[in-house]
C-alpha cells in the first residue's frame, strides 16, 4: 500500500493535532487530581487527622476497687476477693465444642452458665473474650490454668468481686451490691461513666447503697489503640482508678453476732447503743439472710423463699419496723406530766383495774387493780390506770412534744435504707392524716403507748439512752471514712428538770430491781452492772367485753399473727450508763417474760464483751441460763476463721 | 508512511537495539514499581513474603518479557495484532465457562502455572487491533460510517463480555481507551460529539423521568445509582470505604505520618489496602509530597510516550504508543480519582503499584510493544 506524500503529511499533521488535544485533556485531569490531593492533604489535613485519631483510639474505663468496710474493731465486714473466671476467645481455637467438652471433664460448669456462654460465643466477634464460668474455686482455677496448653482459646482471669465474710451477721446494716439496673440508670442523676460498664456493681440497700459515693471510688482509664474491627492492638496510656473509701462502722461484730444468735428462731429485732458516743454497737433483725447470695445473683428459689417467709428476713426491722411502744412509752407520759406540773412525784391515784371516760371503759392489764399508786410505783408495776388519769390531764400535745425530745417520731439520720420516723401523734397530725378530730380516748390510749403511737426499735434504744444519760444522744453508725473520724453523737443535756428525770430513772431501776418490778426476775445482780429498764407488751387486737367476761384468751392460744409484741428497753449500769438496749419480739407475748431476758443477756454481753458469767444472774435462774448458753454457743461465729482476711487487708 | 516504506537498513540491529531502547520509560516503570514494593511491604505490616516478594518476582518476569517483546521487530507485532485480539476474545468467552470467581466477579482463568485475567490481555489486544486497523485503512475512509462501525464493533465485543463478569471499571476504560485511539486516528469529531451528546441525553432523560409517569428505570435501580454516585448516602456500605480512604489521605498532611506509621492502613480501617486502595496508604504515610511525586512519575510516563510517538515514522507505531500511554493514563487517573472521592468506586487498580500478577505483566508487555516501536524506527546511520 503506497500513500502519496500529501496524504502522509496530512495524516501526520492530523495525528499531531489530535495528540496535542488529548495530551491537553490529560494535563487537565492530572491537574485536577493534584488539586484534589492538595485540598485533602493540605487544606483539610487537620480535620482528617482528627478523624483518623478518633478511629484509632478508644478510651476504656477501669473500674476501681470498691471501698471495704470494717467494724469498730477492724474486723472485715465487706471486702473484695479475687473472682476466678474462665474465659474463652473463639478465634484461638478451631473447635469450640471439643474444647468446651474437654473443659467440662476438668471442672464442673453449670448448664445455665454454659448455655449463656454458647449464646455469647455465637453473637460476639471471634476475638472478644466470653466468660464461660466465674467464681470458681482456686483449685478449679489452678486445674484449668495448668491444662491451658490442651485447651486452646481458654484463658483464666482474676477479677474482684464483693464478699461479706460475716454472711448473715450484718446483712440488714450493710445491705449488698448488685449490677446496676436500667431502671436505676433511667432515674438517677448520677452521671458517673462507671455506671455504663456492663454488670458494674453498685450498692442496692443499706450502707452499701447509702454510702455509694464514698465506696465506689473513681474510675481509672486506659487509652487503647484499636483496629477497624475493634481488636485491641496496644495500650497507649493507663491511669489506675482510686479505690473507694474504707468505711469503719461503729458496729461491734461480736455484739451483733450475739444479738442475732440470742434472737435466733424469733421474728425480733434489737438495737444496742453506746451511751457515751451514741455509737450503734449492734443493729440486729432476726431472721437474717446471706447478702452474698445477692452479689452472685440469687436464684428464684432462694429469693421467693426469703420473700414468702412470714418472719420477713429481708426486712430490717430494727430501723424499718414500727411498733406500738406500749408501756415503754409510760416514761414519756410521766415526764410530760411532771414537767407540766399537773403531777408531782408524790401524787397518788387509785387503780381499781379499769378507768371510765365518756362511757368508755379502759382496762388495766391487772384486772383486780393495783390499788393506790404514785408515779414511781406505776412505772415499776406498769399500772395503766394511773397513766390514763395523768395522760388526759396533761394532754396529747405535751406528751408528744416530750416523746420527740427523746427521739420518738423523729428521723434519725443514719446511712441505712428506709429509716422509719415512727409517730408521736398530735391533734394537728390526726386532723392532717385522717381528717378527724382528736378524741379523749385517743389520749388515753396514747398515754400507755398504744393507739397512734409508733416507734422503731432504734428509736426506743435512743430513748432509753437519753433517759439514762439525760443527754440528747445522737445515734451514729459510721466511725470513720478513710481514717477521718466522724463527729460523736454524745449530745447536749436534755431540757428536762434533772429531778423529774431522776424520779423516772429511779422508777426504771425499780422495774428491774424492786421485788414488785415487772422485770425483777430478769435482773442483773452484780452491783456494778445492775440495769434500769421497762417492759412493754403491745396489744395488737381489741379485747371485747365478752372476752373479758369469760376470761382473756392467753397469748399461746392465739394464732402467731395475733399475739402481742413483747418489748423491753434498758440501760446499764443504772448509775453510770454505758449501753442502752431495746428489744422487740414480734408477736412474742409478754415484754417481761420474752423481751426482758433477751435484753438482759444482750446488755450483759455488751458490757462484758463475752458470754456472760453466771455470777451476774440471780441464783434461782442460773441453771436455766447455763443450759441456754450451751445451746447458744454453737450459733456464734468462730472469729478465728473469719476476721483474718480482713485484718490483712487493712 | 507505513513501515514497508522504511529504509530497513536504517533500523538498528543487534546490540544497537538495546542502546536504542527508550531508557527513561524503563527507569520510570522501575521507579513506580519500586514504590509499589515499598507500599506493599508497609501494608503487609512488614511481612515481605506476603505481597512485596511475589510482586517483585512478577516485575522481574515482566521486565524480561518487556525486553523480549522490544527486541522483536514492530512489524511482526503488527501482523500478529488481529490474532492477539481474537485470542483475547476467546479467553474472555472461556472465562464464562471455566472462570474462577474472585471478589464476587468471574474474572480469572486458571492455566495451571498462572492465573490469567483475560480482561487485562484485552487492554493491550484492543490497542493493537485498533492501531493496526487504522494503519491498514486508507485515510480517506477513516470517517466513513461503515469504516467507523467496524472499530466500534471491535470495542463493544470485549466490553460486553467484560460487563458480564461483571467488571464495570474495565469496561468503561476499554470504551474510553478505544474511543481515544479512534479520535487520534482522525475519525471525524462529529461522531464523538454525537456519542457524547446522546449519552448525556440518555442520562438526563433517566434522571428527569424519575418519579414521573414515564419513569425509565425501576425504583431500586435508582437507589443503586444514588449509592453509586454518592457513597455517603450509604455510610456503612459503599460509603464506608470511601470515607475511610479520605480519612487516610487527609490525615497524611504535607509529609505524611511516616513509613509504616499510617494508622488507617496498619489498623485495617482501609479496605482493599493492597489492591485498589493502595494509593491511600502511600498518601497517609508519605503525605502530599509522596502522593504528588507518584502522580509526577505517572505523568512523566505519559509524557515520554507522547514524545516517543512523535518520533515514530509510521502510523501503527504512533497509534500503538499513544494507545498504550492513554490506557496507562486512564488506569492511574481513574484509580486516583476513585480513592480521592472524585469518581465512584469502580474497582480499577493502580498500575504497577497495586498487588496483582496479570496487571503487572500486561502493563510491562504493553510497554514492551511501545519499546519495540521505539527501537525499530528508522534513524540516521551513525558514522
Amino acid at each position: 500500500m503506497k500513500h502519496n506524500i500529501n496524504e502522509i503529511l496530512k495524516s501526520s499533521q492530523q495525528l499531531s493535532r489530535r495528540t496535542l488535544l488529548v495530551a491537553g485533556f490529560q494535563v487537565g485531569i492530572i491537574a485536577a487530581l493534584g488539586a484534589r490531593m492538595r485540598f485533602l492533604q493540605v487544606k483539610e489535613a487537620e480535620k482528617y487527622r482528627l478523624l483518623a485519631e478518633e478511629n484509632r483510639i478508644n478510651v476504656r474505663l477501669l473500674p476501681p476497687a470498691r471501698g471495704i468496710m470494717l467494724d469498730r474493731e477492724g474486723r472485715a465486714i465487706a471486702e473484695n476477693v479475687p473472682n476466678y473466671r474462665v474465659i474463652m476467645v473463639r478465634e484461638d481455637t478451631s473447635d469450640v465444642e471439643a474444647v468446651l467438652s474437654k473443659l467440662q471433664q476438668l471442672i464442673f460448669i453449670e448448664s445455665k452458665d454454659l448455655e449463656k456462654a454458647h449464646k455469647e460465643l455465637g453473637q460476639r466477634s471471634a476475638f472478644v473474650p466470653v466468660t464461660i464460668t466465674e467464681n470458681i474455686t482456686w483449685e478449679d482455677f489452678a486445674k484449668v490454668a495448668a491444662n491451658s496448653p490442651a485447651l486452646p482459646g481458654i484463658l483464666t482471669e482474676v477479677g474482684l468481686s464483693r464478699t461479706y465474710p460475716q454472711k448473715e451477721n450484718l446483712a440488714h446494716v450493710i445491705g449488698y451490691v448488685g449490677p446496676v439496673s436500667d431502671y436505676y440508670l433511667d432515674r438517677t442523676q448520677d452521671r458517673d461513666p462507671l455506671l455504663q460498664i456492663p454488670r458494674f456493681q453498685v450498692g442496692k440497700t443499706g450502707v452499701e447503697a447509702q454510702m455509694e459515693q464514698s465506696l465506689r471510688g473513681s474510675a481509672g482509664h486506659q487509652r487503647i489503640e484499636v483496629n477497624a474491627v475493634g481488636r485491641v492492638m496496644r495500650e497507649l496510656e493507663r491511669a489506675e482508678g482510686e479505690q473507694g473509701a474504707t468505711i469503719k462502722l461503729t458496729i461491734n461484730s461480736k455484739i451483733q453476732n450475739f444479738v442475732l444468735a440470742r434472737m435466733d428462731g424469733l421474728s425480733a429485732s434489737a438495737v444496742v447503743i453506746d451511751c457515751e458516743s451514741g455509737d450503734l454497737l449492734a443493729v440486729g433483725s432476726s431472721p437474717s439472710f446471706d447478702p452474698n447470695l445477692f452479689v452472685r445473683g440469687i436464684s428464684t428459689n432462694d429469693y421467693s423463699g426469703l420473700r414468702n417467709d412470714i418472719f420477713g428476713p429481708l426486712r430490717a426491722k430494727a430501723v424499718q419496723g414500727t411498733y406500738a411502744p406500749a408501756s415503754t412509752f409510760k416514761m414519756m407520759t410521766a415526764l410530760a406530766a411532771l414537767e407540766d406540773g399537773v403531777l408531782s412525784a408524790e401524787d397518788t391515784f387509785f387503780c381499781p383495774g379499769h378507768f371510765e371516760i365518756s362511757n368508755n371503759r379502759f382496762h388495766c392489764w391487772k384486772r383486780r387493780g393495783h390499788g393506790t399508786m404514785n408515779v414511781a410505783d406505776s412505772i415499776i408495776q406498769s399500772c395503766d390506770v394511773f397513766f390514763y388519769e395523768v395522760g388526759q390531764k396533761v394532754g396529747i400535745d405535751k406528751i408528744s412534744a416530750m416523746a420527740r425530745r427523746f427521739g420518738l417520731g423523729e428521723h434519725h439520720d443514719l446511712p441505712l435504707s428506709a429509716v422509719s420516723r415512727g409517730v408521736a401523734p398530735t391533734r394537728e397530725w390526726k386532723k392532717k392524716s385522717f381528717g378527724k378530730d382528736w378524741l379523749l380516748g385517743d389520749t388515753v390510749n396514747a398515754s400507755i403507748g398504744q393507739g397512734y403511737v409508733l416507734a422503731s426499735p432504734l428509736q426506743l434504744a435512743v430513748m432509753a439512752a437519753r433517759l439514762g444519760t439525760g443527754r440528747a444522744l445522737q445515734p451514729r453508725l459510721i466511725q470513720s471514712i478513710n481514717d477521718e473520724q466522724m463527729a460523736l453523737g454524745a449530745g447536749a443535756p436534755l431540757d428536762v428538770d434533772p429531778e423529774h428525770l431522776a424520779v423516772v430513772q429511779k422508777a426504771m431501776f425499780g422495774v428491774s430491781n424492786s421485788k414488785v418490778g415487772t422485770a425483777f426476775s430478769k435482773r442483773i445482780i452484780s452491783q456494778d452492772l445492775r440495769m434500769s429498764g421497762k417492759t412493754g407488751t403491745a396489744q395488737i387486737r381489741r379485747i371485747t367485753a365478752e372476752e373479758r367476761a369469760t376470761g382473756v384468751i392467753r397469748n399461746e392460744d392465739l394464732p402467731w399473727k395475733k399475739r402481742d409484741h413483747a418489748l423491753f428497753v434498758d440501760y446499764a449500769p443504772h448509775d453510770n450508763p454505758k449501753v442502752a438496749v431495746a428489744v422487740v419480739v414480734e408477736h412474742g407475748g409478754g415484754g417481761s417474760s420474752v423481751a426482758a431476758p433477751i435484753a438482759r443477756d444482750i446488755t450483759l454481753f455488751a458490757l462484758t464483751g463475752k458470754m456472760p458469767d453466771l455470777d451476774h444472774y440471780p441464783a434461782e435462774v442460773r441453771k436455766q441460763i447455763r443450759s441456754d448458753q450451751k445451746n447458744l454457743a454453737p450459733k456464734l461465729i468462730d472469729w478465728n476463721s473469719v476476721s483474718t482476711s480482713g485484718q490483712s487487708k487493712t | 508512511m507505513s513501515y514497508l516504506e522504511y529504509n530497513l537498513a536504517s533500523v538498528p540491529v543487534g546490540f544497537r537495539k538495546i542502546l536504542s531502547l527508550n531508557w527513561p520509560i524503563i527507569f520510570l516503570l522501575t521507579a513506580i514499581s519500586g514504590v509499589g514494593f515499598v507500599m506493599l511491604y508497609s501494608v503487609s505490616g512488614g511481612v515481605i513474603e506476603r505481597w512485596s516478594q511475589p510482586q517483585m518476582q512478577r516485575f522481574f518476569i515482566g521486565m524480561i518479557g518487556l525486553l523480549v517483546v522490544a527486541m522483536v521487530p514492530i512489524w511482526f507485532w503488527r501482523n500478529m495484532s488481529f490474532l492477539a485480539y481474537c485470542i483475547a476474545v476467546l479467553f474472555l468467552i472461556a472465562v464464562e465457562f471455566v472462570g474462577v470467581a474472585g471478589m464476587g466477579a468471574q474474572r480469572w482463568i486458571d492455566l495451571g502455572f498462572i492465573r490469567l485475567q483475560p480482561s487485562e490481555i484485552m487492554k493491550i489486544g484492543l490497542v493493537l487491533v485498533l492501531a493496526a486497523y487504522y494503519d491498514w485503512l486508507p485515510l480517506e475512509r477513516t470517517s466513513r460510517p461503515l469504516w467507523v462501525l467496524f472499530p466500534i464493533i471491535l470495542i463493544l465485543v470485549p466490553v460486553l463480555l467484560i460487563l458480564r463478569q461483571p467488571d464495570l471499571g474495565t469496561s468503561l476504560l476499554l470504551i474510553m481507551g478505544g474511543g481515544a485511539i479512534m479520535f487520534l486516528a482522525g475519525v471525524h469529531w462529529a461522531y464523538f460529539a454525537t456519542v457524547i451528546g446522546s449519552s448525556f441525553g440518555v442520562i438526563v432523560a433517566v434522571f428527569q423521568s424519575r418519579d414521573t409517569a414515564w419513569q425509565l428505570l425501576k425504583n431500586y435501580q435508582y437507589t443503586r445509582i444514588d449509592t453509586f454516585l454518592d457513597p455517603d448516602s450509604d455510610p456503612l456500605g459503599a460509603g464506608y470505604h470511601i470515607t475511610q480512604a479520605k480519612i487516610a489521605l487527609g490525615s497524611g498532611g504535607w509529609t505524611g505520618r511516616g513509613f509504616m506509621q499510617g494508622t488507617q492502613s496498619q489498623l485495617n480501617f482501609l479496605p482493599e489496602k493492597h489492591t485498589d486502595f493502595i494509593f491511600t496508604t502511600l498518601s497517609e504515610e508519605f503525605g502530599f509530597v509522596g502522593s504528588i511525586s507518584l502522580l509526577g512519575l505517572y505523568t512523566l510516563v505519559v509524557v515520554f510516550c507522547i514524545t516517543s510517538a512523535f518520533g515514530n515514522k509510521d502510523r501503527f507505531s504512533a497509534l500503538l504508543t499513544l494507545g498504550i500511554g492513554i490506557t496507562f493514563f486512564l488506569f492511574f487517573a481513574v484509580n486516583i480519582a476513585m480513592v480521592t472521592g472524585l469518581a465512584p468506586v469502580v474497582g480499577v487498580p493502580l498500575p504497577l503499584v497495586s498487588y496483582g500478577g496479570s496487571a503487572m505483566l500486561i502493563i510491562l508487555l504493553g510497554f514492551g510493544l511501545m519499546q519495540s516501536a521505539h527501537v525499530h524506527r528508522p534513524r540516521p546511520k551513525q558514522k
